[in-house]
């Protein structure tokens, strides 16, 4: 199917509140972002910018004391937001389908793999054995060695790295127009997570899917990514191509992102580790005017009293700063 | 697999055997000597002691117990001497009636607990839910042997539907089921709330966990999701805690056994220690103590059977 937009995912004025003790806490105000058919997105910020938040909001899967206030997500020319749970659920696994942030946690420990791998194959009406061949075959294509072998294998008989690919793995079988991939790599280490972006990689150029990357780590968004999304204590602040982001930073909160990166601070002499001043605002009772503002190092007399709109400074590249 | 299993039923007769021998010792430490008891006030000295030489009172302690095991391992649990019969005998006539007691009041509870536990997770602080808390909480408190006078009271007494005392020995099976509700309920009872609250618990506990989302966002079924991804993680608890709980039921079930007046293996106990009855305290304590040990090794292996990484840990 054809995308009239051209975007698989368009999130419009997204926002999502959580209730806690009598406290709402805005996580999620006015989002909005496009996924490029075919591309893939990065989505950065420090934790608790409301990145997990965003994916699980996409995907229906909040917890039950959250509750979307307002927005639109269209998909395929639905309102996600709208559609009834039935058919979210015959979406979630074949249109749109998702990896977690903990490999040790996201896979079943008193099933076998091999019956994971089957179970998500549930729609398809072909004979168990043509499923079962199914998944083996997805579970070499993702490197896991003998793979036959180690269907009846269960998860805590395989390393995370490992674990991460079977769950990689059971995308390939379901093969999404749209994959939300939350942290992948953040619970692996370095090596790994190398491989895990490789894997992704093929799996974007063999199926032509669209991806939706949220991670902390800039250097695997810039190596990754085609689009990236700049998120701060919930808000959008910056968004571009990959080139505008790392080559033409306009948000102060992106030039102090950047700064915090670890690969740059290896490069320099320097050994004290960049932080941001301040704290993250308080989501419950939200300050008026830029939400970045008491911690911005350029922050103007304006940035106290009103909030910025989204301007476009360049095609395709826009920021939510009175500087521009 | 097999290994474990070796090992659990050796670790098992191990039990047993050490469980019989500290209640011989301590059957030993109980003032009142059986051949006095039996022979009453006026017996001499020479009655007490050929007495005591028929029941193998006479033998120093060690002995006694080896050659216990000894006869046990021939199948011979010795002779009740009050009763003049094998204690095998007597055992076997009252033990299917304790079992089927057991297997009842146990599987209502199952049958029953289960499902509400599993509905209240699903359903957390729903009206059903809170419902089915306070109720759980009060069979819980409510001590069995309480739970079957009333029970009596009201079905048999005052509403006549089920017979008030006795197991149905001299009725076919249909009357003898009869005779099995009221006690089973009795006994099953304070289960269900036990076995309601605990799935509830670990079921809102596996609920949480991050596979059960991974599950939701493949798109798997809700039913799938609970009942062959969840389920089976939250079951294994109770899986444990039943194995302990139908061994300490098979003796527990004494208080419904006096009120219903039913024959049964708790009731025994409760008369051969009143008695003395040597022979047949050995004999029951031994049966228990091994259908106590059999019920909590297959729940153990049921776990390992269920939870692969219990399995892989053996």
């Amino acid at each position: 199917m054809v995308e009239p937009t051209g975007n698989i995912l368009q999130v419009r004025n997204l926002s999502v509140e959580f209730k806690a003790r009598k406290r709402v806490i805005k996580a999620l105000r006015d989002v909005s972002l496009d996924v490029p058919t075919g591309k893939i997105v990065g989505v950065v910020g420090e934790s608790g910018c409301g990145k997990s938040t965003l994916i699980l909001a996409i995907m229906r899967l909040l917890a039950p004391n959250a509750a979307i206030t307002g927005g639109e997500v269209h998909f395929g020319g639905r309102d996600l937001l709208k559609v009834p749970e039935a058919d979210m659920q015959s979406l979630r696994g074949t249109d749109i389908s998702m990896i977690f942030q903990d490999p040790l946690t996201s896979l079943n420990p008193v099933v076998s793999i091999g019956r994971q791998l089957i179970d998500v194959q549930y729609r398809d009406r072909s004979s168990l054995d043509s499923k079962r061949q199914r998944a083996i075959q997805a579970l070499s294509q993702v490197g896991i060695p003998d793979p036959a072998a180690r269907m009846d294998a269960y998860p805590h008989e395989f390393s995370g790295g490992m674990r991460q690919r079977i769950a990689i793995a059971m995308t390939i079988i379901e093969e999404p127009r749209l994959l939300i991939a939350d942290e992948p790599t953040t619970a692996l280490d370095a090596t790994l997570e190398v491989q895990i972006i490789h894997e992704l990689k093929e799996l974007q150029r063999r199926y032509q899917c669209s991806i939706l990357f949220v991670s902390h780590h800039l250097g695997v968004v810039a190596d990754l990514c085609d689009y990236v999304i700049v998120m701060y204590a919930g808000e959008v602040v910056e968004q571009g191509s990959v080139r505008d982001l790392f080559h033409d930073v306009r948000h102060p909160y992106t030039e102090k992102l950047m700064e915090c990166d670890p690969a740059r601070i290896v490069r320099s002499t320097e050994r004290s580790f960049p932080t941001i001043p301040g704290d993250l605002p308080d989501l419950v009772d939200l300050p008026s005017g830029c939400i970045f503002g008491a911690r911005c190092h350029r922050a103007l007399q304006q940035c106290a009293a009103e909030a910025p709109d989204t301007r476009t400074v360049a095609p395709g590249h826009a920021v939510a700063c009175h500087l521009y | 697999m097999i290994l474990y299993m070796v090992k659990r039923t050796a670790l098992g007769i191990v039990i047993i055997m050490l469980a019989v021998t500290l209640l011989y010792l301590m059957i030993h430490a109980v003032p009142g000597d059986p051949a006095t008891v039996m022979l009453g006030p006026r017996a001499t000295p020479e009655l007490i002691a050929a007495m005591e030489q028929r029941m193998g009172l006479d033998k120093p302690l060690p002995m006694q117990i080896v050659s216990f095991f000894g006869r046990v391992l021939s199948g011979d649990l010795g002779v009740d001497v009050f009763a003049e019969r094998p204690v095998a005998e007597t055992i076997v006539g009252v033990l299917p009636y304790t079992l089927v007691l057991v297997a009842a009041g146990m599987s209502w509870a199952l049958l029953l607990g289960v499902p509400l536990g599993v509905y209240s997770a699903t359903h957390p602080d729903s009206w059903m839910d809170k419902a089915a808390g306070v109720s759980s909480v009060a069979f819980i408190a409510m001590p069995p042997f309480v739970v079957g006078l009333y029970a009596l009271l009201l079905f048999a007494v005052t509403l006549g539907w089920f017979p008030v005392i006795g197991g149905g020995q001299e009725k076919g099976w249909i009357g003898q089921l009869h005779h099995l509700v009221l006690p089973a309920f009795a006994v099953g009872l304070g289960w269900v709330g036990y076995l309601a609250r605990l799935v509830r618990a670990s079921m809102l506990e596996v609920l949480a966990e991050n596979h059960v989302r991974h599950a939701r966002a493949h798109g798997l079924p809700h039913n799938v999701i609970l009942y062959r991804y969840v389920l089976r993680i939250a079951i294994l608890p109770a899986v444990t805690i039943i194995g302990i709980g139908i061994g300490a039921m098979l003796s527990g079930v004494v208080f419904a056994e006096i009120i219903f007046a039913r024959p049964g293996l708790g009731k025994l106990i409760f008369v051969a220690v009143q008695q003395r009855n040597f022979p047949l305290i050995m004999g029951t304590v031994l049966v228990t103590t091994t259908l106590f040990v059999i019920a909590t090794t297959l729940s153990d292996i049921l776990n390992a059977l269920l939870d692969p990484r219990i399995r892989s840990r053996l």
